[in-house]
């Protein structure tokens, strides 16, 4: 082919540099933990050559002729199409994918993934979201062909090693939870809420009443009222207290005959253990309400304290958070379930059962995992109760997100029970270590923490004094941050904190990382107190720069249109 | 210190000095009451070094029997296509596999962009104009799709096809007690849906008309029949659930007035993974844009006028509108669909046609095949691409599966899991382009070997059927 580097399809415009020349290789994006000063220039004039990077996309790299894919020969007696496939039902125009070869292929979507900022390459405190390391043990042996190729509709007899997998991971997670009976199901956390809420629906109209209200502290999770509406129930929002856990009178006022269930999360998304969590528990057990505990923050509460220990009924996990799986860029995630005695007459389907076989000859028991995916073979229930099986049903397709299963019972395994304890210890002891530092560099004059003195893992800081005094908000700040290298914290919740910065700093930090993201944070105070400006046109040294959010949402261009 | 986590004693000392707290116990009793705080180890034994766990962990692999293992005819939802080389090498770039949700576009133009690309390339596989950026998987992405159709007209009544695949059907039943729905099932006319009953059953009240193309049964159905009988006269919102692959040969949904495509996208690129993690594609009609669950990425410009990607129309979703939002769904299988837009970028606009007739050809031959085995029937004898279903009267199925498979060969799936008391003597048998002329000859022998011998009464593998699933 004689094209060389620079040319791409369709006439785009190209700019870009041809290759992996080592001035590319090192600009990227600014070195973790502020240890570039280069970019912290401002407004700069060297521009960040990844920059002149002109978005190309794989479409318009296309053309005509080339490809990558080869099919291997049909090898069997061809018969024409029209014979067996009617014409009527066929396409008549190619979907018109990209044309490209293999090389073409891995060099865009390399310089594409050089575009991100990663978890492997910086500090990434994002609130709620637990950005712990993820082990690479974890992506082998899920990638081992037994795991990855294992076909989802196997026989059991060829699947056990699958099947101990599911079942060890059930037990583990009832343990950490306090809550013995396991579904792993949901995709994600919010497929875990809404298990959750038609569970607590099912076992509320099994009883013959018909609940409508589901109590959401203003703290929650986004999520969280979603889900209420699309599992048709009324979200009725409770107050928080002064000192950030919920407003018992607010609730008191709120908990009646109506109530199906409370979503709680404790630590909650202000970083604040409710010390009062028994009085709530208490209160709306009272009047007869379930109570569901949203996993997002489980992170702070590993082997120290249980949601089943609390009161709680339901309790969902985001594998994704506490059991590190990669975050993929968006997932994907895991969102199991846990539920009491009471509710687990309604689980979903499957549910893995393990039954003893009776010892061959005096060899060593056995016993084997069956799994049951037919509500109708469930003998009496879950509960070994009344006949006939109360099950919600099913969640999706298959048995859940297996590969995700794989990866976090290894990590249950590495740590063990002490371990996830220390987990959790130390990202609590991070996060009060980072308040601190934050106090000793003066950040939390113009940076007050929203709540209370101390924190669990992950706390709110306030950017309002911050905005008064330096005249820069908190969206500033944050973008500021991508200049020294750091991902900016979660921003802009909890809603109730004006200008609020989320911040979760998870055990798998060292020490020297937080110091330098301090020392970031009290720099860019500094920088602000004298010039403004430069936070309020941040960021400088990143692929693209501030962008048209407006202008994308007003005139939406979310496909490429090709020729 | 414990794997993972970096604070040395040294390191704890100084934080704990720092927080004015004696001891990690302090600080947490400070906060948890008393009463609550566990005061016993968790019941999960001591860690584990790294080649333990993965020792473990390939034991527990070696008790599975993989496609690795043995040649797998099986299909129904998954299939065991051929998984590209790059595809392992980008996903395991940890500037994919490590970040979070592209909350700060300025360093997410990469995952923004493949999100962007990923849409481009769902549009024009299905044909229809706006795609999301992945749902979690296909029935669950049916159930969204049933969901979209009644925030679009406030109907109550979902009509699905019985072709559409049974985890759909459980999914969808399940999820709509929650937003006031009923399901009615129409049934199946000679392999495909019976048109006259799906004309009936759709009404007035109708908010979503669900079929599967091909159905589940491998069937391909007349979409564009189902979707003209579905519009007259009823407000119902037309969603079709698609194996991607198949879109190489098949008319595409936008046109066959089919208004939500959705589907499993596991074949594009994904490993089979026990059922997941995989992504669900979901793509619309232009006018149901704002109705979309997920994330969408969209083009625009930063404050220097150059290009780049944002997370958009937001107000659609969760952490903006809270209760009144389109949809609850935040995590979704971005790096899944990542897989799927590399996948769809290596096969190409000439490879995706190549393949699908590919397997049309060699489906062609393989269900020639088999209906000469004696005993063996079709139990359709609709046009297939990918999968076909037999009919084996008088046979016990299961047990002819873990015969077939003691030889090495899992020749599909036993149509009595999934279909009880109605197709009790079927086997739904499906084709990759892994799949060889010589492997599907193998199949055929074995079947046929096996319906001998349980006609001759003799199964060496009767015993271990028992306990077969």
């Amino acid at each position: 082919m004689s094209t060389t580097e620079n040319t791409t399809g369709r006439g785009t415009k190209d700019v870009h540099i041809g290759d992996d020349s080592a001035i590319a290789r090192e600009a990227v994006l600014p070195a973790a933990g502020g240890s570039d000063p280069r970019p912290l220039a401002a407004p700069t004039t060297s521009v960040n050559p990844i920059q002149r990077d002109h978005a190309t996309t794989i479409f318009e790299k296309g053309v005509e002729g080339r490809r990558a894919f080869v099919a291997p020969a049909t090898g069997v007696p061809e018969v024409a199409l029209d014979e067996i496939l009617p014409a009527k039902l066929r396409r008549t125009t190619p979907a018109r994918l990209p044309q490209v070869t293999e090389p073409e292929l891995v060099r865009h979507y390399v310089r594409l993934s050089r575009r991100n900022f990663d978890l492997d390459t910086g500090f990434y405190p994002l609130g709620s979201c637990t950005m712990k390391y993820n082990p690479r043990l974890h992506e082998r042996v899920g990638a081992l062909p037994g795991h990855s190729r294992l076909h989802p509709f196997q026989t059991q007899d060829h699947a056990q090693g699958a099947l101990e997998v599911m079942y060890g991971l059930e037990r583990q997670l009832a343990e950490v939870s306090g809550l013995p009976h396991v579904c792993l199901q949901p995709s994600a956390g919010s497929h875990g809420e809404l298990a959750g809420v038609l569970l607590a629906r099912a076992y509320h109209e099994a009883r013959g009443e018909n609940r409508r209200k589901v109590l959401t502290p203003d703290t929650a999770h986004g999520t969280n009222p979603a889900t209420v509406t699309m599992a048709g129930l009324e979200v009725v929002k409770v107050a928080t207290n002064p000192d950030g856990g919920v407003d018992i009178d607010d609730l008191r006022a709120k908990a009646d005959d109506d109530v199906a269930l409370i979503m709680l999360t404790n630590p909650n998304t202000l970083g604040i253990f409710d010390p009062n969590i028994e009085e709530i528990a208490s209160i709306v057990h009272g009047v007869g309400g379930v109570l569901y505990y949203d996993g997002a923050n489980l992170n702070a509460i590993m082997g120290i304290t249980r949601p089943g220990d609390m009161g709680f009924d339901i309790v969902h996990f985001n594998l994704h958070k506490s059991f590190t799986q990669p975050h993929g860029g968006g997932g994907p995630g895991s969102g199991p379930i846990a539920v009491s005695d009471r509710i687990a007459p309604y689980v979903p389907v499957p549910v893995i059962r393990r039954e003893e076989l009776a010892p061959a000859n005096g060899a060593a028991a056995e016993h084997r995992f069956e799994l049951i995916s037919d509500p109708a073979d469930l003998p009496g229930g879950v509960d070994g109760g009344e006949p006939g099986s109360r099950s919600i049903g099913k969640l999706r397709g298959f048995q859940g997100n297996y590969g995700v299963f794989v990866r976090c019972y290894a990590y249950i395994l590495s740590l063990g029970g002490s371990g996830l304890k220390d987990a959790s210890e130390v990202a609590v002891l991070n996060a009060n270590y980072l308040l601190a530092k934050l106090e000793e560099l003066g950040v939390r004059e113009h940076l007050p923490l929203a709540f209370g003195t101390r924190c669990m893992h992950e706390f709110v800081i306030s950017g309002g004094p911050m905005k008064r005094d330096l005249g820069i908000k908190t969206l500033d700040l944050a973008k500021r941050l991508l200049d020294h290298g750091f991902h900016p914290p979660t921003v802009y919740f909890p809603l109730l904190v004006e200008e609020a910065l989320l911040i979760e700093p998870v055990e798998t930090e060292a020490r020297e990382t937080l110091d330098a993201f301090a020392e970031a944070l009290a720099e860019i105070l500094r920088e602000a107190a004298e010039d403004p400006t430069i936070a309020q046109n941040a960021p400088y040294s990143t692929p693209v720069r501030r962008l048209d959010e407006a202008g994308a949402a007003k005139k939406p261009r979310i496909r490429q249109a090709i020729a | 210190m414990t794997r993972y986590t970096t604070a040395t004693d040294a390191d704890r000392e100084a934080m704990l000095a720092a927080v004015g707290v004696a001891s990690i116990d302090e600080l947490l009793a400070e906060q948890i009451p008393q009463a609550l705080l566990l005061d016993r180890p968790l019941d999960i034994p001591e860690g584990l070094s790294e080649q333990e766990v993965n020792a473990e962990l390939g034991r527990l692999a070696a008790k599975n029997t993989s496609a690795e293992d043995e040649v797998t005819f099986l299909g129904a939802g998954m299939y065991d296509h051929y998984v590209p080389s790059i595809i392992d090498m980008l996903l395991g770039r940890s500037e994919f596999l490590t970040p979070y949700t592209p909350y700060q576009p300025e360093v997410s133009q990469g995952g923004l962009q493949v999100m962007f690309e990923y849409q481009t390339a769902i549009s024009e596989l299905t044909a229809l104009p706006v795609s999301n950026a992945s749902v979690y998987e296909g029935p669950s992405a049916v159930a969204a799709a049933a969901y979209l159709a009644k925030l679009v007209n406030s109907k109550t009544g979902i009509v699905v096809s019985a072709g559409v695949h049974p985890h759909t059907i459980q999914t969808l039943e399940t999820l709509a007690v929650g937003y006031g729905s009923t399901v009615t099932v129409v049934p199946l006319k000679d392999g495909v849906t019976d048109l006259d009953a799906w004309s009936a059953a759709v009404d007035g009240d109708t908010s979503a008309a669900i079929l599967q193309q091909p159905n589940f049964l491998g069937a391909v159905e007349d979409v564009q029949a189902l979707s003209d009988a579905a519009k007259d006269d009823s407000p119902a919102v037309v969603i079709g659930a698609y194996d991607p692959i198949t879109l190489g040969v098949l008319a595409p949904p936008g046109e066959t007035d089919v208004d939500v495509a959705v589907g499993e996208g596991q074949t594009l690129g994904n490993r089979l993974d026990f059922g997941g993690p995989s992504f669900g594609f979901f793509a619309a009609r232009e006018a149901f844009l704002r109705r979309m669950p997920g994330r969408i990425a969209g083009e625009t410009v930063d404050v220097d006028g150059r290009r780049g990607f944002v997370l958009t129309l937001q107000t659609r979703e969760q952490h903006i509108r809270r209760e009144k939002a389109t949809s609850n769904i935040c995590t979704s299988q971005a790096l899944n669909a990542l897989a799927g837009v590399v996948y769809l970028g290596w096969l190409g606009r000439e490879g995706l046609p190549e393949l699908a007739n590919l397997l049309v050809q060699r489906t062609h031959y393989a269900r020639t095949t088999l209906a000469a085995v004696d005993g063996v029937e079709l139990l359709h004898d609709q046009p297939v691409v990918r999968e076909f279903a037999l009919r084996l009267p008088g046979v016990d199925v299961p047990q002819l599966v873990a015969y077939v498979q003691d030889h090495g060969v899992n020749p599909g799936l036993a149509l009595s899991r999934t279909h009880a008391g109605v197709h009790d003597d079927g086997l739904l048998v499906a084709l990759t382009e892994q799949r060889t002329k010589e492997q599907i000859d193998e199949l055929a022998r074995l079947v046929g070997e096996a319906i001998q011998s349980q006609r001759s009464g003799t199964t060496d593998a009767a015993a271990r059927t028992e306990v077969s699933a």
